[in-house]
């Protein structure tokens, strides 16, 4: 992985903003899904598909790819953004989010499109897919590994579920450094605040029990970012968890840190104030559009 | 009265007949499978030796995974390997996989299109002594109604060893069920076998009767069937292992020749081999049927003959079930 210069860091802010315009206009489009999550996450996506990530979007099953697998599936409107800006299908694909016929389901499907690497919406089960991926590559190129690497995202809420703390237990006991777990740890579910709903703190010191490396970052900040899936990378003989501090909603204020925002998608009205707000943002922009 | 086509073991009439457990042939399927092909993998939720893994565990250690008491990460963690080019085994009891991670099976393996081959053992009452906990009587339901799936239930270790086999070289999601007891050997190395082609075991020239069993139950089913033929009642028998894909062409034509149909299974009456096989008689060739399995009731400890006794699904009730249809049928 390259080192972040000051250029591309620009970049990805950019870029990251791009993406939430276009999360929020497939929304409005779509006139259903999750506006939280997705804006959380846009910077976390644009860090590992515009620098982190070994992948080619002219080739999507190149066999020598890093994979990526979305626990949390409900979170797709950014995942469906970052690869259309990267290159894997057509931005004005994004309009079809949801719609009959679309490639883009409300929960994804890799049937569909060939460039996921899983299908997923129910809950708890993207790490231990993941686990399965690194340890074939374990099978298969031993301990030094093949030099790809597995990333799983996952959310805070789909803790509750107890196939996440299964595949935590079990990549550890297999020693997994090709798996980097990232957590988006923004501390809402639908019912509320994670620490109401089912408390999950202290969240780092459990899977530092469980024997996994524990990276805690800014998931807005993409030094933090970048340097701790280097750090990660880094790693030998354990798996590495990132819990990346995300702020649901982000970049737009009036759906910032707001739980309500978790399921439900902006109004035309909602959505125009969004992107005028995302397109003025700190003056950075530098909008296609503009 | 045995067709010769079928190359039967000769002697599942004696008292004296080799019995060995299915699962056995379970065991033996996968190391043959894993010798001749490096993507095998097998997983396990720590009941290694129970599920007859341990042959395959011990040849291929860097190919074997044990999860853990964790039935859940089991299926999925298979989805993974499967995603990188391999074709996962995953061992559990029936009633703990399929029994708990249904979801995980629907979304990672079958919405997924993986190739995974999920083994269910200690299915059906005749797990006895364990109880009612352990007896998967609903595994077959569960199962067959998930696009993609195939379900096979072999009716001895004979059969269960070309079984796993013949999945093993699929590529599409699986599902085996095994059941633990030591059960008649009733066919041999010589007989056919092939997914999705029910065997006719019994065939008359003018059957009265069409039964179809599956599992153990084939034996009890031939066991019937050479009781009827002394009371002059002559019936077909069809051993339907693989109940998805079903084999329509050879339901309509036992169908056809006997014009009345009884299904013999060790699973509940709702959803499992018989319903296939309803679903499929009621809308092409209707005719009387009556489906014999589990009556919305769960099991019991108790050892297996008298278990299967107690729930209708001895030789005797299979008889007289035999009588009922018929009468039906002539009415």
């Amino acid at each position: 992985m390259e080192a972040l210069t000051d250029d591309k860091k620009e970049f990805l802010i950019d870029k990251a903003n791009l993406i939430r315009q276009s999360i929020i206009e497939s929304l409005v489009e779509a006139g259903s899904g999750h506006t939280a999550g997705p804006l959380g996450m846009t910077d976390i996506f644009t860090a590992l598909y515009f620098h982190v990530m070994r992948h080619d979007p002219q080739n999507p099953t190149w066999p020598e790819r890093d994979r990526l697998v979305l626990s949390n599936g409900h979170i797709c409107p950014v995942l469906y953004a970052t690869m259309a800006h990267a290159g894997y299908f057509p931005i004005t694909e994004l309009s079809t989010l949801r719609k009959f016929g679309t490639r883009l389901q409300g929960h994804p499907h890799r049937e569909y499109l060939p460039a996921l690497e899983t299908s997923s919406g129910p809950l708890g089960a993207g790490l231990s897919q993941a686990v399965g991926m690194a340890l074939a590559d374990k099978l298969d190129f031993g301990e030094a590994g093949s030099g790809r690497y597995i990333y799983a995202l996952l959310s805070d809420g789909e803790f509750g579920e107890g196939n996440t703390w299964e595949a935590f237990m079990l990549g550890a006991k297999y020693k997994l450094h090709n798996l980097i777990a990232i957590i988006d740890r923004n501390n809402i579910q639908i019912d509320g605040y994670t620490e109401n709903v089912l408390p999950l703190e202290p969240l780092a010191d459990k899977l530092a029990s469980f024997n996994w490396h524990v990276i805690e970052i800014d998931g807005h900040n993409f030094d933090d970012i970048i340097d701790a899936v280097g750090e990660a990378q880094a790693v030998y003989g354990k798996p590495t968890v990132i819990i990346a501090h995300t702020i649901p909603g982000k970049g737009v204020a009036e759906f910032e840190r707001k739980y309500e925002w978790h399921g439900k998608p902006p109004t035309k009205e909602e959505g125009q104030k969004a992107l005028a707000e995302l397109r003025t943002l700190a003056g950075k922009i530098k909008s296609e559009h503009e | 009265m045995l067709n010769p086509d079928q190359k039967l073991n000769p002697k599942i009439f004696d008292l004296q007949v080799e019995q060995v457990p299915i699962r056995d042939g379970f065991g033996d399927g996968l190391l043959e499978a894993g010798s001749q092909n490096k993507n095998i993998v097998a997983l396990c939720a720590d009941l290694v030796e129970s599920t007859r893994m341990n042959l395959f565990a011990d040849k291929f250690p860097e190919r074997y995974i044990e999860v853990g008491v964790a039935e859940q990460n089991l299926v999925t963690v298979a989805s993974g390997l499967a995603a990188m080019g391999k074709i996962p085994f995953t061992s559990s009891y029936a009633m703990f996989s399929p029994g708990r991670n249904w979801e995980q099976i629907r979304t990672t393996i079958c919405y997924n299109d993986r190739p995974v081959k999920i083994v269910g053992s200690h299915a059906g009452i005749s797990v006895g002594p364990d109880g009612g906990t352990h007896q998967a009587i609903e595994d077959i339901a569960l199962m067959r109604v998930l696009p993609r799936m195939t379900v096979v239930v072999p009716a001895d270790s004979i059969e269960a060893k070309k079984a796993t086999s013949a999945i093993a070289k699929t590529t599409s999601p699986a599902y085996i069920r095994l059941a633990r007891n030591k059960s008649v050997v009733v066919t041999t190395d010589e007989s056919p076998f092939e997914l999705g082609v029910a065997n006719m075991l019994v065939c008359p020239n003018k059957p009265e009767v069409a039964l179809i069993a599956c599992g153990p139950m084939v034996h009890r089913a031939l066991v019937a069937a050479k009781k009827l033929e002394s009371e002059n009642i002559m019936v077909s028998v069809t051993n339907l292992h693989t109940i998805k894909p079903l084999d329509e062409k050879t339901i309509k034509r036992i169908t056809k020749e006997a014009g009345a149909v009884v299904t013999v299974e060790e699973h509940q009456i709702a959803g499992g081999m018989g319903s296939a096989v309803a679903e499929f008689l009621v809308q092409n060739l209707p005719v009387p049927m009556t489906i014999m399995g589990i009556n919305d009731d769960f099991g019991q400890s108790g050892e297996p003959s008298e278990l299967l006794d107690h729930y209708g699904l001895g030789v005797e009730a299979i008889v007289e079930t035999v009588k009922k249809v018929l009468a039906r049928k002539t009415n």
